[in-house]
C-alpha cells in the first residue's frame, strides 16, 4: 500500500493547495487532494465541511480561487459547466439530474444523441443503452421512462450513462442517501465492477460503515480544512466520527428510558389497508418510541401517510386514545395531535424560497391569527423559541430556506411540526442526509420528547437508528408487518431477517388473538 | 464574521427589488413632466387612473390567483359577458321596476353574482376536475366571449339611455373631486394588500404557489384555497365592469378584448412571480399605472407614434422580469 499522499504520477486526478472563496466567504482552505485509477477515494465531513465544494472544482463546476488541477499529472483547467464530462471526469449530483419524461435510452445518451443524415438512431442508441447496462448487471428496459423507475434503478441509469461517456473519474455525493439496504450493495457491486476496469471513483457519504467497506482511502474535511488523508484500514468508525467533529462522539444515542409498563396506548392501528399498505396492526404507547424498519418501498411511509389522512383508507382501524378515528384531511389529525413529519424536506417539507417564519408557522397559522389577520409579532416570538430549543443556525430569518444546510432545514421540518404541539409524532427519515454533529442533537431532541410523555415513530432505513433510540420496533416487508421486536431481540441481523423476508412473525396474529 | 459583511449587501439588494417598480413609475412621470405641462393636471391624471381601474381591480383578483400558481385567461370575456348580461338585465326590468336606481341595483347584483359564479366554475373545473388552469380558462375564454357575442346577436348591448343617466355618475362622478373608479380601484388595492400580507389565505396562496405539496402536507385545504383566488377573481372582474358599463352604456364582442393580457402583465411588471410562491397587491397596482401612463405618455408628444403603445408595453414587461431575475441571482 502507497503511503497517505499517493504519488501525483500514478494519480489520475488531483487537486493542490485548492482554495475556495465565495465573495468574501472562505470555504476551502489550501486543499489537497487524489484518485488513482481503480481506487475508490471517500470524502466526509459535517455539512458545510466543504465536500461538495470540492467535488464541485474536482468536476469543474466551480473554478478554484487559488491551486491547481491536474489530470494524468498535466495542469489543467477544467473546462466549466459539466463540460469536464469530455475529459472523462463524471460528477453524479446528489439530486438526481434525469429528464423525468425521456426514456432510459434517450437519458444515457441526451446531449450527444447518435445520428444518421441529421435524424436520431432511435435504433442504434437503444442497442447501445442496452449493452452498457447489460455490462452494468443491470436489467432495466431502454425504453422504460424515467419516472417509472425506482430511485435505486434511476441511479443505476445515471451511472450507465457515466460509463458510456467513458468516464475515468466516477464523482458522487452521496449515492446511497436515497438507497435501502439492498440497493446499496447493488450500487456497491458496480463500483467494484468499475474500480476494476480501472476507473477511479470519488465516494461522498455520510454512512461511515459504507465508506469503510468501499473505500481504499477517506479524505475527511472540516470546515473547509483538510483534516487528513488516511487509508482505510488504519481507521474505525469512531476515529474517523472523531475527525469528523473533532470531538469525542461518546454517545451519540441517548440512554434508553423504558416507558411505563402499564402506559396506556394511544395510537392503535387494527388491520389497516391503504396504498402500498396490504395489512398492518400495532399499538404505540405513552412515551414510547417506536422505530420503523424494512426495505425502501416496504410501506412504512404509507402507514404513516394514511394514518394522517394523506392517503384514503381502504380498511382497518385506527383509534386515537381508545377512541375510533378516521381522518380525511391532515388538517384533522393535527387537530387531534397527531403530526407527521415527511422524510422529502425539500419536496414536501418545507418552502424552499420562503424564509424561517412563514415555513415555521405554515402547519399552526390559526395561532397566530389576531381577529383574523395574522400577528407577524407572534410568529416572530414562535421563530425565536424554536431558533432556541432546535438551535437552527441561519443566517438570519429572512433567508431562503433552500439555502440553509441540510441539518438546519431539517431542524427547521422538526420545529414546525413540534409548533402544533403532538402527543403523537410520526418522524420519517429524521436525520436523512445530514451530519454526525446534528444527527446526535436530534437524536436527544426525540429521547426528550419521549421522555416528556410524548409518544414517537421513528421511521429509518438507517438500523443504527432505530437500533439506537427505539424501545420497540416493527419491521415492514411489502405492505405488512413482517416482525415485532422488543429489548435484546432488536439487533441488525434480526432486523435484516425479518426485511428481507428470511424470518415471518406470527405477531400478526397474536395481536389481533 | 460572514454575518457582519452579508447583512448590508443582502439588504440593499432587497431593496432593488422591492423597489424596481415604484423606481420606473417614478422615471416615467419624470418623462411625462419633461414631455407635457399638461402631464401632470389633474384632468390627465385622474383620467389615466380612472381607465386603468378596470384593469387594476382585475389584476389585484390575477395577483391572488396567480400567486397561488393559477392562470385565468377568461377575465377579459367574462368582463364582457358580465357587462352584457348586466345590461340585458337592466334593459329587462325597465317595465316592471321603472327607470331609476332600483333596475341599477338590480343590475350590479345580476353582474356580481355572474362573477362568482363563472369564478366559481373555472375554479370548480380546475380543482375538482383537475385539469389544468391554462386549458380551463383558454375554454371559458371562448365560451365567454361567443356568450356575448351570441346575446348581443352580433352587434352590440346597449343600455336603455334613461338608465344609463340615471348610472353614469358611478364613472363621471366622484368624491372630493375624486372619481368614484380611482376610489374603488385604492380601496381594493388596499383590502387586497391586507388580504395577502396580513390573513392566512394569502399566506397559503404563496405556499401553494411555492410547493403545492408542502402545502397540502402543512394541511392547507388546496382545493378550497384554489377555488377560493377563482372566486375572488370573478367577482373582482364583476366589480370592474359595475365601473366600465355607465362609461359607455354597451357591450359587444370587442368589449374587454386582451385585458386577460393587460392584468397578466400588470401583475409581472408589479413582481409576482408567474409561476407563483410570492405575489404583492401593491406591486400590480404600480405594474397597472405604469402601463396606463406609457400610453398616456406617448399620447401627449408627437416624436413617437401613440401606436407603438403595445410595443412600449412589451419591452417594459420583458425588461421588468430581466430585472428581477437579475436582482435575484446576485
Amino acid at each position: 500500500m502507497s503511503s497517505a499522499e499517493g504519488t501525483p504520477a500514478s494519480a489520475i486526478l488531483s487537486a493542490h493547495r485548492i482554495s475556495k472563496s465565495f465573495g468574501d466567504i472562505p470555504v476551502l482552505f489550501s486543499v489537497d487532494f487524489d484518485v488513482k485509477p481503480g481506487e475508490v477515494h471517500a470524502i466526509i465531513g459535517e455539512n458545510g465541511a466543504g465536500k461538495s465544494t470540492l467535488i464541485k472544482i474536482l468536476s469543474g463546476i466551480e473554478e478554484p480561487t487559488s491551486g491547481s488541477i491536474s489530470l494524468d499529472g498535466q495542469t489543467v483547467v477544467l473546462p466549466p459547466n459539466g463540460a469536464a464530462e469530455a475529459l472523462g471526469i463524471v460528477l453524479i449530483h446528489q439530486e438526481q439530474n434525469l429528464a423525468e419524461h425521456l426514456t432510459v435510452a434517450d437519458s444515457i445518451f441526451l446531449g450527444r444523441e447518435l445520428k444518421i443524415f441529421g435524424f436520431l438512431d432511435v435504433r442504434e442508441m437503444r442497442k447501445r443503452a442496452r449493452a452498457v447496462m447489460e455490462t452494468l448487471h443491470v436489467y432495466v428496459d431502454p425504453d422504460a421512462r424515467i419516472s417509472t423507475l425506482s430511485v435505486a434503478d434511476k441511479q443505476m441509469v445515471e451511472i450507465a450513462k457515466a460509463i458510456s461517456r467513458d468516464a475515468r473519474v466516477l464523482i458522487m455525493d452521496e449515492p446511497t442517501a436515497v438507497l435501502s439496504v439492498g440497493e446499496t450493495e447493488t450500487l456497491f457491486e458496480q463500483i467494484r465492477r468499475l474500480t476494476d476496469r480501472g476507473v477511479a471513483v470519488i465516494f461522498i457519504s455520510h454512512k461511515l460503515d459504507e465508506i469503510m467497506q468501499l473505500a481504499a482511502r477517506v479524505t475527511v474535511l472540516r470546515d473547509g480544512q483538510l483534516i487528513a488523508t488516511v487509508g482505510t484500514e488504519a481507521l474505525t468508525p469512531d476515529s474517523i466520527a472523531q475527525m469528523m467533529v473533532g470531538r469525542e462522539l461518546s454517545n451519540l444515542f441517548p440512554p434508553k428510558i423504558e416507558p411505563d409498563v402499564d402506559a396506556p396506548v394511544v395510537l392503535g392501528v387494527r388491520n389497516l389497508v391503504a396504498k402500498g399498505v396490504k395489512d398492518i396492526s400495532f399499538d404505540l404507547r405513552r412515551g414510547e418510541i417506536l422505530g420503523f424498519a424494512g426495505l425502501i418501498g416496504s410501506g412504512r411511509t404509507a402507514v404513516a401517510e394514511a394514518v394522517v389522512g394523506l392517503h384514503h383508507l381502504n380498511g382497518g382501524e385506527i383509534t386515537l386514545d381508545g377512541k375510533p378515528v378516521n381522518f380525511t384531511r391532515v388538517a384533522q389529525s393535527v387537530d387531534a395531535g397527531l403530526a407527521y413529519m415527511t422524510k422529502d424536506r425539500k419536496g414536501k417539507g418545507l418552502l424552499l424560497n420562503m424564509g424561517l417564519r412563514p415555513n415555521l408557522t405554515l402547519l399552526t397559522l390559526q395561532k397566530h391569527l389576531k381577529a383574523g389577520f395574522l400577528d407577524t409579532a407572534s410568529e416572530t416570538r414562535a421563530l425565536e423559541r424554536a431558533v432556541r430549543r432546535f438551535d437552527i443556525r441561519a443566517r438570519d430569518a429572512s433567508v431562503a430556506v433552500g439555502r440553509l444546510s441540510g441539518g438546519n432545514q431539517q431542524k427547521l421540518m422538526l420545529g414546525k411540526t413540534m409548533e402544533s404541539e403532538p402527543d403523537i409524532i410520526i418522524m420519517d427519515e429524521p436525520t436523512r442526509g445530514i451530519d454526525v454533529g446534528t444527527k446526535q442533537q436530534i437524536y436527544h431532541i426525540i429521547a426528550a420528547l419521549a421522555a416528556e410523555g410524548k409518544s414517537i415513530i421513528v421511521i429509518s432505513s438507517e438500523m443504527q437508528e432505530v437500533i439506537g433510540l427505539a424501545h420497540r420496533v416493527v419491521v415492514m416487508r411489502e405492505g405488512r408487518l413482517a416482525g415485532m421486536l422488543e429489548g435484546a431481540e432488536i439487533t441488525e441481523s434480526e432486523i435484516m431477517r425479518y426485511a428481507a423476508g428470511i424470518k415471518q412473525s406470527e405477531h400478526n396474529e397474536r395481536i389481533n388473538a | 464574521m460572514p454575518d457582519a459583511m452579508a447583512k448590508p449587501a443582502r439588504a440593499f439588494r432587497i431593496d432593488f427589488k422591492t423597489a424596481g417598480p415604484l423606481v420606473a413609475l417614478a422615471l416615467l412621470v419624470l418623462l411625462g413632466i419633461t414631455l407635457n405641462e399638461n402631464f401632470l393636471s389633474y384632468n390627465n391624471l385622474t383620467n389615466v387612473l380612472a381607465r386603468s381601474s378596470f384593469i387594476g381591480i382585475i389584476a389585484i383578483g390575477a395577483t391572488f390567483v396567480i400567486t397561488s400558481g393559477g392562470l385565468d385567461l377568461s377575465v377579459g370575456s367574462m368582463a364582457a359577458v358580465i357587462a352584457g348580461v348586466m345590461i340585458m338585465v337592466m334593459n329587462w326590468l325597465i317595465p316592471s321596476m321603472g327607470i331609476g336606481w332600483g333596475v341599477v341595483l338590480a343590475g350590479m347584483l345580476a353582474g356580481v353574482l355572474l362573477g362568482g359564479v363563472a369564478g366559481t366554475f373555472n375554479g370548480l373545473m380546475i380543482t375538482r376536475g383537475r385539469i389544468e388552469a391554462f386549458i380551463v380558462t383558454l375554454g371559458t375564454m371562448g365560451i365567454f366571449r361567443s356568450l356575448v357575442t351570441f346575446l348581443a346577436n352580433g352587434g352590440t348591448l346597449s343600455l336603455n339611455f334613461e338608465v344609463a343617466d340615471v348610472y353614469r355618475p358611478v364613472y363621471y362622478d366622484g368624491l372630493l373631486g375624486v372619481p368614484y373608479p380611482i376610489i374603488v380601484f385604492a380601496l381594493v388595492a388596499i383590502g387586497g394588500e391586507i388580504v395577502m400580507r396580513r390573513t392566512a389565505f394569502g399566506r397559503h396562496c404563496a405556499a401553494i404557489g411555492s410547493n403545492e405539496q408542502v402545502a397540502r402536507y402543512s394541511s392547507i385545504n388546496v382545493d378550497n384555497v384554489r377555488l377560493l383566488t377563482y372566486i375572488l377573481q370573478g367577482t373582482l372582474v364583476a366589480v370592474a365592469v359595475l365601473l366600465y358599463v355607465p362609461r359607455l352604456g354597451s357591450a359587444s364582442s370587442t368589449t374587454g378584448v386582451l385585458w386577460e393580457l393587460e392584468a397578466i402583465a400588470g401583475v409581472i411588471i408589479g413582481g409576482t412571480t408567474l409561476k407563483g410562491g410570492y405575489g404583492r397587491v401593491w406591486g400590480t397596482v404600480v405594474g397597472v399605472v405604469i402601463l396606463g401612463l406609457i400610453g398616456n405618455i406617448l399620447n401627449l408628444q408627437s416624436l413617437i407614434s401613440p401606436y407603438l403603445n403595445g410595443a412600449f408595453q412589451g419591452v417594459i414587461i420583458i425588461l421588468a422580469v430581466l430585472l428581477q431575475r437579475g436582482s435575484r441571482n446576485s
